[in-house]
């Protein structure tokens, strides 16, 4: 009995130390304000994470420099979720918690973000996603946003160019991943819009290496144009496929592969590819009145600078995520309610990704126009008009 | 026309899975093992030939080198992962390999990074147009080079006393051992020869598919089902394995539908095992070479 007793104040000694031990930071560090970063930083999704999670590092140390928000530092808790969704939602519950954030940017990868969603919404936090996927925020969430441009806007970019030039047959080859089918569903939905007809979809394993019969098959029914869906390598044997077997209708890719590294795997077959792409690819050949422009070149220039390394089109979804949640938390007090209405009523924020518009209904808050269409010519990218 | 296009395309990754198939075949035929890191060794192929190439060797060199690294790799591999296991069932080397694999795909990540390489073909022609069908010009130097690689290796089985002699331990490896042939450097020789043509592999592919640290886990499976299509442990076997499996998954989507492509290689795969479980070949010759 004597010995139960010394156990249990034992444990009970051990059980105060430690809640005090957690407690205690949490009052230290009440003086900041308490933000959660969870990327894919490791694993198949790093391209996307590693930048993100720079590029968050380095817009928080900006607005610390510039005197914080209303007094208080930014402080940034970031976690590594490997693009593997139980990690991911491990890491909110963590953030949350443990850490007591008050809002979470990220993550990375739709799949990722579709399962942490259901554990910010019970807890009532704003979540701030970098993914593509339409999922997200749609149906509408209270307490969900992102930042990446949407599959919506880039298959809408891509047809309004076709509809500009005339075309109204094409041909659609996709991934067969959640991005392709995706890009899929938008292509098929999205055509009539556009007096478009899709006259033939096919498919295409992510590590197939020839897909000459399927390009072969779509060249049977004449379309217009091709429109290829996919992430490197796919998208790059489609290209070398089409030149090889002397289509000479146009191809267009998606938004997937806007990096140079598809130049350089497609070669001589990149030429004269059409493709939409976040406007961060060809900032300098924006217009000077393009008010994304200044924008756009503080960060890229920042980014450089910090981490001596060519920027990725990616980074910039967490950067527009911190930033947004920062002008939200201004005057707020940390009330998250007031946050989440205030990143609901952003209007005009213009970003890296594209010029914001959050409202009740639009939770993604940006429009085809953040995407420009490009054309591939001598190795590199030419705007389209 | 759309035809002789979907033919074409067929030969082309048929040819890719028949290499494979050939690695996984003599392999088997020398050591009763199916060594599941195969896919990695024409990983290992393709990435050492982007490096070679990278440092300014001429392609020929290039070639001879990566395959020569792979193979002694395979050796290696064989030395330190497979040779030292004290009760060598089976199940366990089998799961060795796997492990292997994964550490193979694991190093190359880190030595080459997650990105994608390409490589450009080895003669610069256009595309040779047949009736409206396109055909690689890379294509045919895999058809080339598959047939050539296969013919040394049966002619070194048929007519060098070393190549008897690893027949002799396939066979029995007591007996061989009972006549004077070291059985175990027989062993090592198969795999430095199995891992070198899976490099080759690598390198002839390398042109049409690109490459990258994990391209080897998708083609190795392939692979490895035209081999066992054909009948594990025959060369003619996966030769035949490989391109029936390349023609069918191209005529299944030109005339079925591309979703269902690899749903109809795999089917048939089943059939085949189903009516002659031993394989298009294996079953038929009692002779495994």
């Amino acid at each position: 009995m004597k010995k139960m007793s010394i156990k249990t104040v034992l444990l009970s000694a051990t059980l105060c130390f430690t809640i005090s031990l957690l407690i205690l930071p949490r009052a230290w560090a009440e003086s900041t304000w308490k933000i959660g970063g969870i990327f894919a930083v490791t694993g198949p999704a790093s391209f996307l994470g590693d930048p993100e999670k720079k590029s968050m590092e380095m817009i928080v140390e900006t607005i610390n420099k510039n005197g914080g928000i209303d007094g208080r530092p930014l402080e940034a808790v970031i976690y590594d979720t490997e693009a593997d969704p139980t990690k991911a939602v491990m890491a909110v519950s963590k953030l949350i918690n443990r850490d007591k954030v008050m809002a979470i940017i990220g993550p990375s990868t739709t799949p990722t973000s579709l399962a942490v969603i259901p554990g910010a919404q019970r807890a009532g936090i704003p979540l701030i996603s970098c993914a593509a996927g339409n999922g997200i925020t749609q149906p509408i969430k209270p307490w969900i946003f992102k930042t990446a441009q949407s599959d919506i806007h880039a298959v809408a970019a891509i047809y309004n160019h076709m509809k500009k030039i005339g075309h109204t047959k094409v041909g659609i080859i996709t991934v067969s991943n959640a991005f392709g089918e995706s890009g899929k569903e938008q292509l098929e939905s999205q055509a009539p819009d556009f007096g478009i007809t899709v006259v033939r979809a096919e498919n295409f394993g992510a590590k197939d290496t020839d897909m000459t019969a399927q390009l072969t098959k779509i060249r049977g029914e004449k379309p217009d144009a091709i429109v290829c869906w996919g992430t490197n390598p796919g998208p790059a044997v489609v290209s070398r496929n089409a030149r090889q077997l002397n289509i000479d209708i146009p191809l267009y890719q998606s938004h997937g592969v806007a990096s140079p590294k598809f130049i350089d795997l497609a070669g001589e077959a990149a030429e004269g590819i059409l493709l939409p792409t976040g406007k961060i690819l060809v900032a300098d050949l924006l217009p000077d009145d393009d008010p994304q422009k200044p924008v756009l070149k503080t960060y890229i220039r920042q980014f450089q600078e910090k981490y001596n390394s060519p920027v990725s089109g990616f980074g910039g979804y967490a950067y527009d995520g911190v930033r947004i949640l920062a002008d939200a938390i201004k005057g707020t007090g940390g009330d998250l309610a007031k946050i989440r209405e205030k990143i609901e009523s952003t209007r005009d924020h213009v970003g890296v990704s594209g010029t914001f518009n959050f409202s009740p209904e639009d939770h993604n808050g940006l429009d085809p126009s953040a995407f420009v269409m490009v054309r591939i010519e001598n190795g590199t990218w030419k705007l389209v008009e | 026309m759309e035809f002789l296009q979907y033919l074409f395309s067929g030969i082309t990754s048929g040819a890719i899975y028949a290499v494979i198939a050939v690695g996984f075949s003599m392999l088997y035929s020398a050591t009763d093992l199916i060594n599941f890191a195969h896919g990695e060794f024409v990983m290992l192929g393709a990435l050492c030939l982007v490096t070679m190439k990278a440092i300014g060797m001429p392609l020929p060199i290039a070639f001879l080198n990566a395959v020569l690294i792979v193979g002694l790799i395979g050796l290696i591999f064989e030395r330190l992962a497979i040779r030292p296991v004290k009760r060598p069932q089976p199940i366990v080397l089998v799961i060795i390999t796997v492990g292997a694999s994964i550490f193979f795909r694991g190093m190359a990540m880190i030595l080459w990074g997650k990105d994608t390489y390409s490589v450009p073909p080895f003669s610069d022609h256009p595309p040779i147009i047949i009736s409206g069908a396109a055909l690689l010009p890379q294509s045919l130097w895999i058809l080339f080079i598959v047939l050539a690689v296969v013919a040394c290796l049966y002619l070194f089985y048929q007519k060098t006393l070393t190549g008897k002699a690893m027949q002799a331990c396939a066979i029995s490896k007591k007996a061989a051992w009972l006549m004077g042939i070291p059985a175990k450097w027989m062993v090592s020789l198969s795999f430095l020869l199995s891992a070198a043509m899976g490099a080759v592999a690598g390198v002839i592919i390398a042109p049409i598919t690109m490459c990258s640290y994990d391209m080897g886990t998708m083609l190795g499976l392939k692979g490895f089902c035209a081999a066992m299509l054909g009948g594990l442990g025959s060369l003619w076997g996966a030769l035949l394995g490989g391109f029936l499996l390349g023609i069918l998954e191209a005529m299944g989507v030109g005339f079925f539908s591309s979703s269902i492509k690899d749903a109809i290689a795999f089917l048939l795969l089943l059939f085949i095992l189903y009516v002659r479980p031993g394989g298009i070949i294996g079953a038929v010759q009692a002779k495994r070479f």
